[in-house]
């Protein structure tokens, strides 16, 4: 691929290309070439918190839900009082492992706990247990698909590598309330078990990283460690965002929080990009600093810490955990030391061979089996639901995947899209479809009635196709001798066309037909209309 | 700190009250003594506390440990095996009251801080090329790991009972955290308090 190149003439006799170049230059006066500055191009980390799936906390027993009365699944522990210790959930180990096979990590034998002491008021503690030195998983790979080309039909495979997965201590929720200048601390969220995946900057757009923080969603959902709902909190990004030349280091680096569905995301990355190059092509320097992202402006605010939390190490003193041993995993059941328990030892091979489908080997599968492309069968698995849809749809007709896929990934999920409604509210149900799809492939309507019937069912959910054919009288006018003589008709009053049909233009016989098709409001068998006209303008 | 080491003994037999009478000399860390440990005991229910100081263990059944030694056996290290002092600059000590708020900017604090450096200072004299650093005492024990079981929870009416500031089950807390105000500021601000 070329890029944008710049060549000067100084004289026409010195023009030359530079094609297949990736830098841009000028042509000097004794033939040098000189670099021009490149575009500036983005670069994003992304750090991910995924909120553990587990009925309990991370080292203590009180309940995990979304909403309940404040303060009240707090146990001694998660309100630090003295005399409490932390006891490691197992739930949350096997959830950290299956996660971290699942992205292609190695697990290490041996993890440790550590403590990063900050202070704030959702943190009762002063420190928050996590895995800083030595993490439950290391030197992973994601690897997600963006669709892309002018159609969005070509499948591209990209890689982000994941730095560790390690185990980490929630802090509670604080609700600032600037009436009475004070802040509401509840504690219900205290000590949840997170997975925080930390990730390379290897991406460098919006667009990238919503892909990839979508993949995982996928991924984890389909695994059953984390449900994955940003919108809850179920699952937390946060960009790190730089901008710079390729080649040159990297550029100082601002945090964007805040952020609370994967949209969101690519704009937020996408603007603070922009915000960045133009602070530079103004000429002055970005500062290091945490973005909240807004969701009511759509813009990035600048947040009220003045310096990045995570900048400086020894801002947080990291001490190893004294309460907690070294986490030992196990390979396998043959390296389990003699007499120990089974519900105390977490094993490697068990949990991989228990892993679940991942949402790539799916999209493969659905390929493999229906033979229908790559793009559709990643639209179909994107969607939540849409795979069951489909295959209930094809159990109930004899028409062919591929010509089945068309209308779920356009029609249905095109007026899904327009409504917001997920798939388990079509007003549509399968079987509905799928007689919608019977009708048209026995002949019945033509493709066309069949879109304006499959409209009309969304709009009065409950009738079925049958019913609104037989209402709007849409059945396909197969009745030769009508065809005959309105196609005679359309003949008739259009002799011109006639004539340029007879002398070899073709073409215009899609006019006619189209003529014909408005007369018979579009139920007219376009094959036998096809014919009948060719016979007639022969 | 005083020298007493207190010991609280459960004992079904139950140990008679004229122990404590019988271990009058009871030295503190600057040589007074103390004669009235009488006042300071109070039986409870089901369990006798016993102040005994651990040096005369006249009705103690057990010899003494044969492990500990009698006197002490270590030797401070001398100066000349131990590092530099630690010269601790005045932005180190802005930068660590920040990050621990603990306030010890005073003459005394400082003098401590120093002493607790040099003490610390002695874990150079060791060799510890080739090994591998320990970071827990407990690192050969196993990780005991919790069934996912709801067990604890559902007493916030108690929790809040802790907190002086309370509004409808929510914990008040100041917004956000009050900035540590710059050095001189806190300079002058010490100098007119009451500490």
């Amino acid at each position: 691929m070329t890029e944008d190149i710049t060549w000067l003439f100084l004289d026409p006799s010195l023009k030359i290309s530079f094609q297949g170049l990736t830098t841009s230059g000028v042509v000097s006066p004794d033939l040098h070439f000189i670099h021009t500055p490149q575009q500036l191009v983005g670069v994003v980390g992304l750090e991910i918190h995924a909120q553990i799936n587990s009925s309990t906390k991370l080292f203590s027993g009180s309940s995990v839900r979304f909403s309940a009365p404040p303060n009240s699944l707090v146990s001694f522990f998660d309100a630090s009082l003295p005399g409490t210790l932390p006891v490691l959930n197992r739930r949350c180990v096997e959830a950290a492992v299956m996660t971290g096979l699942a992205l292609n990590c190695n697990i290490n034998r041996k993890s440790l706990f550590d403590r990063k002491h900050y202070f704030y008021a959702d943190l009762p503690a002063g420190y928050q247990i996590t895995q800083q030195r030595q993490p439950v998983a290391v030197d992973g790979t994601l690897t997600y698909s963006l669709l892309e080309g002018k159609k969005r039909s070509q499948v591209i495979r990209k890689n982000v590598h994941i730095k560790q997965i390690q185990l980490e201590q929630d802090s509670g929720k604080s609700l600032h309330d600037d009436v009475h200048s004070q802040t509401l601390i509840d504690l219900n969220r205290a000590g949840v078990g997170l997975m925080e995946l930390v990730m390379e900057p290897d991406m460098s757009c919006g667009e990238e990283a919503a892909a990839a923080v979508r993949e995982l969603q996928l991924i984890l959902q389909a695994l059953g460690t984390c449900q994955g709902n940003m919108s809850e909190g179920q699952l937390r990004v946060d960009a790190n965002v730089s901008v710079h030349r390729p080649g040159e280091p990297l550029g100082v680096r601002t945090e964007v929080k805040n952020i609370n569905s994967v949209r969101y995301l690519a704009r937020a990355i996408d603007y603070e990009i922009q915000r960045q190059i133009g602070i530079l092509q103004r000429g002055g320097t970005v500062q290091n600093e945490t973005r909240a992202y807004d969701s009511k402006s759509g813009l990035l605010i600048k947040h009220s810490l003045p310096i990045s939390l995570t900048s400086a190490a020894s801002f947080f003193r990291f001490m190893p955990e004294p309460n907690l041993p070294p986490l030992i995993v196990y390979e396998d059941n043959a390296s389990l030391p003699a007499g120990i328990d089974a519900c105390q030892a977490v094993v490697v091979q068990k949990i991989k061979e228990g892993l679940p489908e991942l949402p790539s080997i799916k999209r493969d599968r659905l390929v493999q089996t229906y033979g229908i492309l790559p793009e559709h069968s990643f639209t179909l698995v994107n969607e939540d639901g849409l795979v069951e849809y489909f295959e209930a749809v094809l159990m109930a007709t004899k028409k062919e995947p591929r010509k089945v896929i068309g209308w779920v990934t356009n029609e249905l999920l095109g007026h899904l899209k327009q409504q917001d409604l997920s798939v388990s509210q079509s007003p549509i149900s399968p079987p509905a479809l799928a007689e919608l799809l019977e009708l048209q492939e026995t002949g019945h309507i033509s493709s066309s009635v069949a879109k304006q019937v499959f409209q009309k069912m969304w709009r009065s959910p409950g009738k079925t196709a049958a019913q609104i054919t037989q209402e709007h009288d849409l059945g396909l006018v197969s009745d030769t001798a009508q065809l005959h003589s309105i196609c005679q008709k359309v003949v008739d009053s259009h002799p011109d066309e006639v004539h340029a049909i007879r002398n070899g233009n073709k073409k215009v016989l899609n006019k006619l037909m189209g003529l014909v098709q408005k007369e018979t409001k579009g139920r007219a068998d376009p094959v036998l209309v096809r014919k009948i006209l060719q016979e007639k303008t022969s | 700190m005083s020298a007493l080491s207190l010991a609280a003994l459960r004992t079904s037999c139950g140990v008679p009250p004229k122990i404590i009478r019988s271990t009058s000399r009871l030295l503190s860390n600057d040589g007074h003594t103390i004669t009235n440990v009488e006042k300071t005991f109070h039986r409870r229910s089901c369990c006798v506390q016993t102040y005994i100081l651990s040096v005369t263990r006249l009705y103690s059944s057990q010899p003494h440990n044969p492990k500990v030694p009698k006197m002490p056996t270590w030797e401070p290290v001398p100066e000349d095996q131990l590092p530099q002092p630690a010269q601790i600059p005045a932005d180190l000590v802005d930068k660590l009251e920040r990050l621990a708020l603990v306030d010890f900017r005073t003459k005394q604090g400082l003098e401590c801080l120093e002493k607790a450096i040099r003490f610390a200072d002695q874990l150079h004299v060791v060799d510890t090329s080739g090994i591998e650093p320990m970071d827990s005492v407990l690192e050969d024990r196993a990780l005991y790991l919790r069934d996912d079981a709801v067990k604890e929870g559902d007493c916030a009416e108690e929790l809040l009972q802790l907190s002086e500031k309370t509004a409808e089950e929510y914990f008040v807390a100041p917004p956000g955290n009050i900035p540590l105000p710059k050095r001189e500021e806190r300079a002058a601000m010490l100098k007119h308090s009451e500490f």
